[in-house]
């Protein structure tokens, strides 16, 4: 009996001190040298692993910082006190942490755009467009059934009852979790200031695309003729906006025939030329909406009810003679002067 | 040692005598790691691995340590000790070799460790393979089958659980059935559905 006993107790004691043995070698052996920065990275940043900032978690962007892949103010979510945080941890500079919001591509709502079928099932884009497809006639339009609210983890997605989608932008924090879900991909992550949006994602040609909704690009491409920065280029029968090279100036949003181009500023200043107008005349070549009027060498005179308050003649008048007055003066779009909300 | 045999000994694994759906075993990871297939396919992955593993390392440890001291009855405890310090091993081994599968298999290799299937698996080879008379390397052989084609039973459960879960999100279920609940009953049926398998003869 006794030998059953210590020869077990020897064989299992045995057998526990030869793995321990092969397992303190093995970590000696196959020790992987961690950056003890990655650790403290990890903790700074948010830990939602939303994944807005494209790496896999926010482990793979705590990493990819310490390894000066990605910069320290690469986490949306986390804005400019953990951009400046994360720079003080790895001694490096913050840069500028433009926040990005939410824009969704397409106002067709009931009313506007015409409805192919009646859908009756769960409430859920993904699975409307399983059943039959797009419930609207134009394939590309927002389906209104509310998965990016439902993905939402800020509650910064509304649903109106004309079904379209509007976008909390106090509440947004550019996590692109909606960007992700919209199963028609009708939804974009832009910087912040930009203000001046084209609602459409149609692809259909003009003529067809003006059919099922009236509110659709229609690919007339007044847009990009009139764009001061040439920021519009067409895709396809879209017009798209280039938001690197947009300043807001709205002039798209003044000429669309369909107002497929919301100018989402709330209100614009006007022009006024005052005395120093020597008549150059450049104000006139400039205004895209023709609103100044005169002869060469006189005064020129702004159209009050046409001027659209883009700036374009401020910047071309040589003599310094036109000034931008009312709503938020002269400022244009620049920054956070124009945070209405 | 025969194919028929070995055929009855794949099939039986993954389907007839299913491992999560037949044996109950290893139904921790089964609904814990099911909520999408990426993931359900990387811990299928690992668990096949590791079951082919230690059903190797358990053979030896059995046939050339516990036989020869007569300490069979010891088995649980040292197989225990054998699948946790293979996992560990293992883990640290793909760490340092290959860090992208360890991204992708070895999150999932810690859960393993306990696992009760794994565990399972071994002491079903000892009482199918070991204890009766069959030659060395039939014993052998079939011991390192049956441990692969139950991992691919666990995986292929795993799988088709994922599956499903993905779908049910897309389903209106009543409030207080969502989640876990529902899972548990998609579980049941599941089963329910293997249990059609049990009628199957092979070889």
């Amino acid at each position: 009996m006794q030998s059953v006993v210590a020869k077990s107790m020897i064989a299992l004691t045995g057998m526990a001190a030869i793995f321990g043995a092969v397992l303190a070698v093995a970590s000696r052996i196959f020790v992987v040298h961690r950056d003890p920065r990655v650790e403290q990275v990890l903790e700074l940043l948010p830990g939602a692993n939303c994944g807005a900032c494209g790496f896999p978690g926010c482990q793979g962007l705590a990493e990819a910082m310490v390894q000066g892949e990605a910069a320290p103010n690469a986490c949306p979510p986390g804005g400019a006190e953990t951009a400046s945080a994360i720079a003080d941890a790895l001694g490096g500079d913050a840069g500028d942490v433009v926040p990005k919001v939410a824009v969704v591509h397409c106002k067709g709502g009931l009313s506007n755009s015409v409805q192919r079928l009646e859908y009756e099932g769960i409430e859920d884009c993904r699975a409307a467009l399983l059943v039959g497809g797009n419930p609207k006639a134009c394939i590309f339009g927002c389906l209104g059934f509310g998965t990016c609210k439902t993905v939402c983890p800020f509650d910064a997605v509304e649903l109106d009852e004309e079904g379209i989608v509007h976008i909390d932008r106090v509440k947004c924090t550019g996590c692109g979790n909606c960007v992700i879900a919209c199963p028609v991909n009708i939804m974009e992550l832009v910087s912040e200031d930009m203000r001046v949006h084209i609602k459409c994602s149609s692809h259909d040609k003009g003529a067809a695309a003006k059919k099922v909704c009236t509110v659709a690009c229609i690919a007339c491409r007044l847009c990009v003729k009139k764009c001061p920065t040439d920021a519009i280029h067409m895709d396809d029968n879209l017009a798209v906006i280039d938001y690197s090279k947009c300043t807001n100036c709205g002039v798209c949003a003044a000429v669309c025939p369909t107002d497929a181009i919301v100018d989402e500023i709330p209100a614009r200043p006007k022009a006024v030329i005052g005395g120093k107008c020597e008549g150059a005349g450049k104000c006139k070549e400039v205004c895209p909406v023709k609103a100044i009027e005169g002869e060469p060498g006189e005064r020129h005179e702004i159209i009050r009810e046409k001027c659209i308050g883009c700036g374009l003649c401020m910047e071309a008048c040589p003599t310094k003679a036109v000034n931008m007055v009312g709503a938020l003066g002269h400022q244009r779009a620049k920054g956070g002067a124009l945070e209405s909300e | 040692m025969d194919l028929g045999q070995l055929l009855a000994i794949v099939i039986g694994a993954i389907f007839v005598s299913n491992f999560v759906l037949m044996r109950f075993l290893g139904l921790c990871p089964f609904v814990g790691v099911s909520k999408d297939s990426d993931s359900a396919l990387g811990m299928g992955m690992a668990v096949i691995f590791v079951m082919t593993m230690a059903s190797l390392v358990t053979w030896f440890v059995y046939n050339y340590v516990l036989v020869p001291l007569e300490i069979t009855y010891l088995r649980t405890i040292a197989f225990i000790l054998v699948i946790a310090t293979l996992v560990q091993f293992v883990e640290m081994v793909i760490e340092k070799t290959s860090p992208a599968l360890h991204k992708s298999l070895g999150i999932y290799l810690p859960l393993i460790t306990t696992n009760c299937a794994v565990l399972g698996v071994a002491v079903v080879n000892v009482d199918s393979f070991m204890v009766t008379d069959l030659p060395r390397n039939a014993s052998f052989i079939y011991t390192v089958v049956h441990g692969l084609s139950a991992g691919i039973g666990f995986t292929l459960a795993l799988i088709l659980m994922a599956a499903i879960r993905e779908r049910l999100d897309l389903v209106d279920i009543p409030k207080s059935m969502r989640g876990i609940a529902i899972t548990f009953i998609v579980a049941g049926l599941m089963a329910i559905a293997f249990q059609g398998f049990s009628g199957l003869k092979i070889g």
